[in-house]
């Protein structure tokens, strides 16, 4: 059973997303990350533990890996690719409530802003921790921040903004979801947002880069 | 196509046919956490060190963004300005998302400027193009619209050509339209230069008018930025790209190669010249 967990972490971790994929060349005609969920399911494996120990500390890996510099946004993206291809056969039995996630976690990038690729790393990174993501897009209004965390109560959520020019709305739009949610935790990034300037609007916490953030979040949700 | 931006004195001319004009982008705070605090004092000694260091690497205008959360900036982008202008005579290229901050700064300024930036929106449209009419300003029009970004390479010149009629309609100079393709980053988006390349040459060929770009955005979250940055503006000069917005003191060195390479610079003047006033 190690086995292929293992196998399917080392597929998640370098990108083979499934047998086809000529990346990485060195993996060239082995299963990639779908073929080997698949397996692991129809050997009895439980999906939870499909997640945990395989999906969890691959994504955890690459976050580390790309904190260190030692891989890159591409790198990151291939990642994803693959971690998609093995969750999809995951998600019959989130959606049926047979195996939970630890949590949703709402995330978007502010109004006025369209930078999507940061907020999308730490989307993936967090639904790669074992979380239900709820990704808004970008350019959000508040409104529509609001109404995501009215549908989705108990969640978590995560502001992005790019722009020293939409910073001021991330500002806003914090205030206005800690007036109707008190305690709510909201995380906050960005290329110009700082730990300063997350304490100065009231937010919880920030992290320099996205396995920050799901390191953070290990502590809430189940 | 020419578009003419003056200075206090001096005249720069960006011109479809060469050589590339570069545009100073280092007067930003989201690239320099610096400038925040030295701007949050009103103390503009940072802001001249800057305007200095860039003209000295090759830049021929310089973009003025003084934008960060908090700031006035109707007052501190025309404060800036003057300082600017009270040291150095390149043209300025105002770069704020506030139309009023705009007006503010062309209302104190010398010369000629360029407005960063118009575009498609209605909105944006609506409250711009009146302003550089006014103020006798060029504008950059960025290729985005109501609808957001488009990956498609001849709607983003659909919007480049509304913007360009629009602006034309208003009595401003079809040449005083210079177009931003948008530049998207490369490492998230393996076609992102394709279709920016697409639609410069698309854009060249249907108006005919000045091309500009942030074309720092393509190399975010990759290493040797600075090697990927220069390929991709050597290959965009060739398809109709005239005055990137960049950071002279990485960029000028591939920017006056090109030129050479393409004809541009008779017995390697410029290039010459900026590799001799190098220290």
């Amino acid at each position: 059973m190690d086995d292929i967990l293992n196998r399917l972490a080392r597929c998640v971790e370098y990108g083979k997303t499934d047998k086809a994929a000529s990346y990485p060349p060195d993996m060239k005609g082995q299963d990639g990350a779908d073929e080997l969920a698949k397996q692991a399911l129809e050997q009895g494996i439980k999906p939870d533990e499909i997640l945990e120990k395989s999906l969890v500390l691959a994504m955890a890996a690459v976050g580390d890996r790309f904190t260190r510099k030692e891989i890159y946004v591409p790198q990151m993206l291939m990642a994803a690719r693959a971690m998609n291809a093995a969750m999809k056969h995951l998600k019959p039995y989130f959606q049926s409530g047979e195996t939970k996630r630890k949590g949703k976690f709402i995330v978007g990038t502010v109004a006025g802003d369209l930078h999507d690729i940061g907020k999308n790393l730490v989307a993936m990174m967090v639904e790669g921790g074992g979380w239900e993501v709820i990704d808004l897009g970008t350019d959000v209004s508040t409104e529509k921040f609001l109404k995501a965390i009215d549908e989705n109560p108990g969640a978590v959520v995560g502001l992005s903004a790019l722009l020293t020019t939409t910073m001021e709305n991330m500002k806003k739009t914090v205030a206005a979801i800690r007036e109707k949610h008190g305690a709510m935790q909201i995380l906050v990034g960005g290329a110009p947002v700082t730990m300063d300037y997350c304490k100065k609007i009231g937010a919880d916490f920030y992290s320099p880069d996205p396995q920050g953030a799901v390191n953070y979040l290990r502590q809430f949700g189940a | 196509m020419r578009t003419i931006l003056i200075g206090t004195s001096s005249e720069v001319a960006i011109d479809t046919e060469g050589p590339v004009v570069i545009i100073g982008e280092s007067i930003n705070p989201t690239r320099r956490k610096k400038l925040v605090t030295t701007l949050q004092e009103r103390d503009f000694a940072y802001v001249l060190e800057l305007a200095e260091s860039q003209i000295r690497a090759g830049a021929d205008v310089l973009d003025v963004n003084v934008g960060f959360p908090g700031v006035d900036d109707e007052s501190l982008l025309p404060e800036a300005v003057i300082a600017i202008q009270e040291k150095f005579d390149v043209p300025l290229c105002l770069d704020s998302p506030n139309p009023r901050a705009i007006e503010a700064a062309l209302r104190v300024m010398k010369g000629k400027a360029l407005i960063n930036s118009v575009n498609g929106k209605e909105e944006s449209l609506r409250t711009l193009l009146p302003i550089a009419k006014k103020y006798n300003a060029a504008i950059i029009g960025l290729c985005m619209d109501d609808d957001g970004i488009t990956n498609e390479p001849e709607k983003r010149a659909a919007i480049a050509g509304k913007i360009i009629e629009r602006a034309v309609s208003e009595g401003i100079a079809a040449g005083d339209v210079i177009v931003d393709p948008l530049a998207m980053a490369v490492g998230a988006e393996p076609q992102a230069c394709l279709v920016t390349l697409e639609t410069i040459r698309l854009v060249n060929q249907n108006f005919g008018n000045n091309i500009t770009m942030g074309a720092s955005n393509i190399s975010f979250g990759l290493p040797g930025r600075e090697s990927l940055n220069a390929a991709f503006i050597s290959v965009s000069i060739l398809y109709g790209l005239s005055c990137p917005i960049a950071n002279p003191e990485k960029i000028t060195g591939a920017i006056r190669a090109t030129d050479l390479v393409l004809g541009r610079d008779d017995y390697a003047v410029r290039f010459v010249g900026h590799f001799q006033n190098q220290p």
